[in-house]
């Protein structure tokens, strides 16, 4: 370290300790002014991070580190970047307004260094110094942004996963598969694999197929349930399709697909009670009015 | 201000960056199984926003799905624009265009059963039936281009 990086270092430090609480607060409100940052972090919380910010950040300059590793190597300095970085990417900030809150840094402690000297040399080498302290904070903190969201959409598609097509066993002799979402050539293998199967595990003679929650049905889709209903029949059950809703039913017949080869009804409820008939079965009895 | 402003806007995407109006042509590409549904999803937000019932956002929806899904089956890939028209009547319009084979005999293609494909052979004749306006022009070899408009019915 040459003396008169040692010398802009101090001034840097100084500025941070004397003035802390100065460039904090100035970099909230330029955070505030970017408002690029999206929604879900309050003033208090970015309040907190930039107290929290500023005080590692003087801590890691005392150590005798080359200026540009300091924010890697000082354990809590790197901590308080990621922590920032990940309450943004999960607050579902853009990575743009996350560059720009820490680049905003910048600026506020340049800001504060100006009242300690007017020497424009002096300024340069405090400028030099920031931005390349800076620097590696906004590295790391794109690096962690990127990774938090990366586990957000890994946690989100063993969600779905999870979702996709429970086949459940209504009653005796009677399984249901409720259908959410869209029904492609992939999903309708699995729908299909898992409904035969349960189909011979439980000896059942009505597969009720439940189209709920399929917000289009376009004729692939009717393609896809005509072929299940033919591989159920196959297994020598009967299939129900239920739950199709007005708009879906005018918009099938207008698109000329012919589903009048299979049993259809309007709600999971009337599919049963017909599954039930279907297998000689009686269902529990109702005193008075029958639930519909 | 920051120093860094006008270099993050001259990459594109800054903060500085004005989102396009809602109303502006939406164009999406279809070149995969997945963007049938992105395109599906921008169908509806679109016909939504258009003050559609819900029975005309389900035709809306259905038909660009037949013809996006022929865009990509059949077209080999393409895009979907997505317009409001703003003129003495209200109502969205949608533009399929593909560079695939064209459509050799579009009468045939147009009626009820017939496909090309392993298809039902209702997506075009029945997208026709679920839109107002339906155009198709077609050249063997050279692509083809589907406009389909649907009016609100104030």
């Amino acid at each position: 370290m040459t003396a008169d990086e040692a010398a802009v270092r101090e001034l840097v430090s100084s500025a941070l300790r004397e003035r802390g609480e100065v460039v904090a607060d100035r970099w909230v409100q330029l955070q505030l002014e970017q408002a690029a940052l999206g929604t879900g972090i309050s003033e208090a919380e970015l309040r907190e991070e930039a107290d929290t910010l500023v005080d590692a950040l003087g801590a890691g300059l005392r150590d005798d580190v080359p200026v540009a590793r300091v924010v890697t190597t000082h354990r809590e300095l790197r901590q308080a970047v990621i922590t920032l970085s990940l309450r943004r990417a999960r607050a579902g900030a853009t990575p743009t307004g996350t560059s720009l809150a820490v680049l905003a840094l910048k600026e506020a402690l340049l800001e504060a260094v100006r009242g300690y000297t007017s020497d424009t040399g002096e300024l340069l080498s405090a400028a030099l110094l920031i931005n390349r302290l800076l620097d590696a904070a906004g590295a790391l903190s794109f690096e962690t942004y990127v990774e938090g969201r990366e586990e957000i959409i890994q946690r989100q598609s063993r969600q779905l996963l999870e979702l996709s097509t429970p086949v459940v066993r209504l009653w005796d002799k009677v399984l249901a598969v409720p259908l959410i979402g869209t029904l492609d050539t992939a999903r309708t293998q699995v729908v299909m694999e898992n409904l035969l199967e349960a189909i011979q595990e439980n000896e059942s003679r009505v597969a009720i197929i439940d189209i709920t929650g399929v917000p289009t049905v376009d004729t692939a889709v009717a393609q896809h349930l005509l072929q299940t209903v033919n591989a159920v029949r196959l297994m020598g059950a009967d299939c129900v399709i239920s739950g199709i809703r007005p708009p879906i039913a005018q918009t099938i017949a207008q698109l000329g697909i012919d589903l009048s080869a299979i049993l259809t009804r309007a709600t999971l409820a009337d599919a049963l009670a017909e599954s039930l008939r279907l297998t000689g079965q009686s269902g529990p009895r109702t005193e008075g009015a029958v639930l519909r | 201000m920051t120093l860094y402003d006008d270099d993050l806007r001259a990459l594109g995407g800054g903060p500085g960056e004005e989102p396009p109006p809602p109303s502006a042509p939406a164009r999406i590409a279809i070149r995969a199984e997945e963007d049938l549904l992105t395109a599906r999803h921008a169908v509806r937000g679109a016909a939504v926003e258009a003050g559609f019932g819900l029975v005309d956002q389900t035709r809306v929806v259905t038909a660009a799905s037949e013809l996006a899904r022929n865009t990509y089956v059949h077209g080999g890939g393409g895009a979907l624009t997505v317009e409001h028209l703003h003129g003495p009547r209200r109502g969205l319009r949608l533009t399929f265009e593909d560079q695939g084979p064209g459509i050799a005999d579009l009468d045939a293609a147009l009626a009820d059963g017939y496909t090309t494909g392993a298809g039902l052979g209702h997506g075009l004749g029945g997208a026709r039936r679920l839109m107002d306006e339906f155009q198709v022009c077609s050249e063997p070899g050279r692509g083809t281009r589907v406009v389909v408009t649907r009016w609100t019915r104030a």
